[in-house]
């Protein structure tokens, strides 16, 4: 991720203008922009209900936008969904293959969808189960795979016909740590070939595999930038406090002078401050003061989650 | 249409078939047991009209005339009942649909005079079955009376039948019996086959919506036609193989006569296979869930061709605003033409009409059916 796209120069590969879309009363997607590269992992990044799910299905043109455009390497999904279906592969957040099919026909029957030659599904095939660590499973039904072999399935499905488009709504939900480490290794080694990848989550971590991301909030990018670079535009400095009882120091800690966002992590807190070098001693003293016992406070980097907590914050004061 | 992408949606849906009991179970086993079911169990004669008897006599006489109601066949014996009000509370309770009284002085009245009444009442909440079994009733009483006729004018020298003059009805309900089979069999082929074929792909579509198979599914470049295409070959398979037991059984075991040609059968047996597959993958696109599209499938299936085909009730029986309903009902051709083609042996030519109207249907709605797949989510 050293190499910074801004997405304002070269050929994109994605590109969305003004879309919108209403379920009923609830305005899913609203006004939303927004180009890919060529070649880049883009991530939307938010809470569920931000409207991951409806731009993943637009994208894929499963799904009609009430207004705006979508381009998908020069060809209009709204007006023409079936052109671009041949370049695209989508894999919806819900598992979408066929659980009473085995894995090898689950493989025939995509790779028969996109009129692939035998021999070269049959060598795609088994690169990808490879790489996926599947080719073992090849004759177990899908439905009986765990949670993580299923969207690696998902994903070798996808990847058969070599798409120029990936489109993962949420892909690693309920996926173990070591096939998510399968599946991010598969899609890395598709950045050399040229595909470009979109993906959602609701994974804070996994955002920051992403060359580029957009913070997503009730239907919005509210900010759109490498994960770097929305860290470093960060407002304030990030404090990290450890203490026995996170829960008092979470407690003690609202409302302190210079404070401009707390968030509970686990046992720790994170707390954004204007002035990391002054506030660090005004807080072990407060925390003292309040009977909250001795915390070890120390600066640290400000993680995506802090970014976007601090983004909403902010919305939440103005 | 890329052939491909056809026998790939075919040879999905087949193994899917194979491999989901309740599929195969509707496939193969319900054919099976509504051919048993339908063709033993609906017939418009009536056996074992279970028959309650107060004889309040006890005699030789009045036993052996109980002997005869129960010796026909006709009846069953249901209870032997001890007072005038019981009979009305068995016939009350619906613990039988005839109740027989043999008064006190039966025998006495009938040697004396050579003539003696006998009670039979019946139960005409069902006028149908109550008719038929006063009919029989009447049979059995004539058969009775002859027979006593001729002992008695033997024993006072006299010819044998003054009494006995009645006409053997029975043998009148007997002959319809017969025919009623020949005259349903050929329908429930029809009943059969529009059960099947709907309920089967009903649930085609609906379930990959429900499983969440279809998102994806749309979002690749198969074509809608090519969906439904693929989705309808298998189950058109086993229609006709269906179809082909059904028939083979009215013939061979249910020994109905066939007298037509196996092409015109085959034929407008195709035609509504596709006709009951296309309202049930209609109904799966439109309504996107397995339970909801399988209850409008019988619905719009069932019941159409069980009461307004003809099947069991004669069209020309109807009043005229049903009758003109049926015209619009599909399975009213099919079942005009497999009578036609077994019991009367018409051919191509004689059955234009009710073919053109069937082939018409087929057109229609699998024409909508492949308009209404739409690759959306909405």
């Amino acid at each position: 991720m050293n190499r910074e796209m801004t997405g304002e120069s070269g050929e994109f590969a994605v590109r969305a203008e003004g879309l919108c879309r209403r379920f009923g009363a609830l305005q899913a997607v609203r006004d939303l922009s927004f180009a890919v590269a060529r070649g880049e992992i883009f991530g939307f990044v938010g809470p569920d209900g931000a409207g991951k799910t409806t731009i993943m299905r637009m994208l894929a043109g499963v799904l009609l936008p009430d207004k705006g455009e979508i381009f998908l390497e020069g060809i209009d999904v709204v007006a023409e969904p079936e052109r671009a279906k041949p370049i695209l592969s989508y894999m919806p957040q819900r598992f979408g293959l066929y659980e009473d099919l085995t894995v090898a026909e689950n493989i025939f029957f995509y790779g028969e969808l996109f009129e692939l030659p035998w021999r070269v599904r049959r060598a795609r095939a088994r690169q990808l189960l490879q790489a996926a660590g599947l080719l073992s499973f090849e004759r177990r039904l899908a439905g009986q795979l765990s949670g993580g072999m299923k969207q690696k399935l998902g994903l070798v499905c996808a990847l058969l016909h070599t798409p120029k488009v990936l489109l993962l709504d949420e892909p690693t939900t309920g996926v173990d740590p070591l096939s998510r480490r399968d599946f991010w290794a598969i899609l890395y080694n598709l950045r050399e070939s040229g595909v470009t990848i979109l993906f959602s989550t609701a994974y804070m971590d996994e955002a920051e595999r992403c060359s580029r991301l957009a913070l997503m909030h009730e239907g919005e990018i509210r900010l759109c930038d490498s994960p770097a670079r929305l860290k470093a535009a960060m407002p304030g400095a990030l404090l990290e406090v450890v203490s026995a009882d996170p829960r008092a120091a979470h407690k003690a800690l609202t409302g302190a002078p210079g404070v401009l966002g707390l968030l509970l992590m686990g046992d720790r807190v994170h707390v954004r401050v204007d002035n990391a070098l002054r506030r660090k001693g005004e807080l072990e003293a407060r925390l003292l003061g309040e009977g909250v016992g001795p915390a070890a406070i120390q600066p640290i980097e400000p993680g995506i989650e802090d970014v976007f907590v601090a983004l909403l914050g902010q919305e939440g004061a103005a | 249409m890329s052939p491909r992408r056809l026998f790939a949606m075919a040879f999905k849906e087949s193994l899917q078939i194979w491999r989901d009991p309740r599929s195969l179970a509707v496939a193969l086993l319900m054919p099976l047991m509504q051919m048993v079911l339908l063709g033993y169990g609906v017939s418009l004669d009536i056996k074992h009209v279970p028959l309650c008897v107060y004889d309040e006599e006890r005699s030789d006489a009045s036993r052996a005339l109980v002997t005869s109601f129960l010796a026909s066949g006709w009846f069953s014996a249901a209870k032997m009942l001890q007072s005038e009000r019981a009979v009305r509370e068995a016939l009350d309770r619906g613990e039988c649909i005839g109740a027989v009284t043999i008064p006190v002085d039966f025998s006495r009245v009938l040697a004396s005079t050579g003539r003696a009444p006998v009670q039979a009442v019946f139960d005409a909440t069902d006028t149908n079955t109550a008719t038929i079994a006063i009919g029989y009733a009447k049979g059995v009483i004539a058969l009775a009376s002859a027979d006593f006729a001729a002992r008695w004018g033997a024993q006072h020298g006299l010819s044998a039948p003054r009494v006995g003059t009645i006409d053997l009805e029975p043998r009148v309900w007997f002959n319809e019996g017969l025919d009623s089979r020949n005259f349903i069999i050929p329908g429930v082929v029809a009943v059969i086959l529009a059960l099947v074929g709907a309920q089967l792909t009903s649930l085609t579509v609906s379930r990959e919506w429900e499983r969440g198979t279809m998102e994806e599914l749309i979002s690749t470049p198969v074509k809608a036609l090519e969906v439904m295409l693929g989705k309808l070959a298998p189950y058109f398979a086993i229609g006709l193989f269906d179809a082909a037991f059904c028939l083979l059984s009215a013939v061979f075991w249910f020994d109905v006569p066939f007298r037509g040609s196996i092409a015109t059968l085959g034929l407008t047996t195709g035609l509504f296979t596709l006709v009951v597959l296309g309202i049930g993958y209609l109904l799966s696109v439109r309504i996107k869930s397995q339970l909801g599209a399988s209850q409008i499938a019988l619905l719009l299936t069932m019941l159409p061709t069980t009461i307004l085909s003809g099947y069991a009730f004669p069209i020309d029986q109807m009043p005229a605003a049903v009758r003109a309903i049926t015209l619009f009902v599909y399975a009213r051709y099919y079942v005009t033409i497999l009578r036609a083609v077994f019991l009367k042996g018409s051919s191509l030519g004689d059955l234009l009409l009710p073919i053109l109207a069937l082939a018409a249907t087929a057109a229609a709605i699998v024409w909508v059916a492949a308009r209404s797949f739409r690759k959306r989510l909405d």
